[in-house]
């Protein structure tokens, strides 16, 4: 598995953990009250579980098995890539501390930006791999 | 492909359709004027798709086909990888029936079955990292 797809699954793998760990107090909660501000965990969870694990994984998963070229770099336009990762990722933390933060609909607005330009990055790099091998 | 594989696999194609005969349940409501309080069963019918279905698909695939971890174990802990299969769907069957309950009628059995629900659910996912973390490598 090639280095950034490490960092994409491994990405996914520790927002799965925090994820879960919330989905769980959540839940927790829900049967028996632990704590009433508890809830606004709710809008990072989802966060977590969906662009943290399951996009991430996804995406991972990807940039590893798309057919490669002949000739290097093999797996095309990397740096896109890796531009979308860390773009993403930055995208998922401004809008888990939008959720804790009043008034934060700046951090919302740059948080979602954040993450609209990464899925445009890897689109334009996985654009040229999705081929007929 | 390994058994648990399998197991998982299978599983997540049966929650995928319970999932979607729930959803239809809820979107037959209106048309139909049944007497059915959908938003108790809509979390329900979310976590079956995205855990039931999405999650449990990947993580079966994930012990399937990742690098393996070791010349001995190439799968990782097998037990571990069962521990898994079994927290996460015992997890979400406890969630199926007692979160709506919870909702309904609330009372301290259905309260104290979505905890334990959501112990083993977490207990499930934290289980997946760590059995998995050390597949996940270059080469
Ligand atoms: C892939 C995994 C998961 C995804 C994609 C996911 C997604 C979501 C979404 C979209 C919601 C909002 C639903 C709504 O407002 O009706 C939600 C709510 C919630 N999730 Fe998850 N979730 C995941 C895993 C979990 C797990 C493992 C747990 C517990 C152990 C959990 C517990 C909860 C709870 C308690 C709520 C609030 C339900 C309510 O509104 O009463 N989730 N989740």
């Amino acid at each position: 598995m090639p280095r950034l797809s490490v960092w994409y699954i491994r990405a996914a793998l520790v927002y799965l953990l925090l994820g879960f760990t919330f989905g769980g107090l959540l839940l927790f909660h829900k049967g028996v009250p632990l704590h009433p501000t508890l809830w606004r965990l709710l809008p990072a969870h989802i966060e977590f579980v969906f662009f943290g694990w399951t996009v991430q994984l996804i995406l991972g998963m990807a940039f590893w098995i798309l057919p490669r070229f002949a000739k290097p770099p093999v797996r095309g336009n990397e740096p896109l890539a890796w531009a979308a990762f860390i773009a993403i990722n930055a995208g998922i933390l401004l809008l888990a501390a939008a959720s804790f933060l009043p008034g934060s609909g700046w951090l919302i607005l740059a948080g979602r930006a954040a993450e609209t330009m990464g899925v445009i990055a890897f689109a334009l790099h996985a654009w040229p791999r999705v081929r007929a091998s | 492909m390994p058994a648990l594989t399998r197991w998982f696999l299978r599983s997540a194609l049966i929650s995928f359709i319970l999932a979607l005969l729930l959803g239809l349940v809820i979107a037959a409501r209106a048309p139909l004027n049944l007497e059915f309080p959908a938003s108790a069963f809509s979390p329900v019918f979310f976590h079956l798709f995205m855990v039931g279905w999405v999650a449990q698909l990947i993580f079966g695939v994930v012990f399937w086909m990742f690098p393996k971890y070791s010349r001995e174990q190439p799968r990782g802990s097998e037990a571990l990888g069962w521990a898994t299969f079994w927290l996460l769907n015992l997890g979400l069957a406890l969630r199926l029936v007692g979160e709506p309950a919870q909702v309904l009628a609330p009372s301290r059995l259905w309260g104290w079955l979505l905890a334990a629900s959501a112990l083993l659910q977490w207990l499930a996912g934290m289980i997946f990292v760590i059995n998995t973390w050390g597949r996940v490598k270059e080469r």
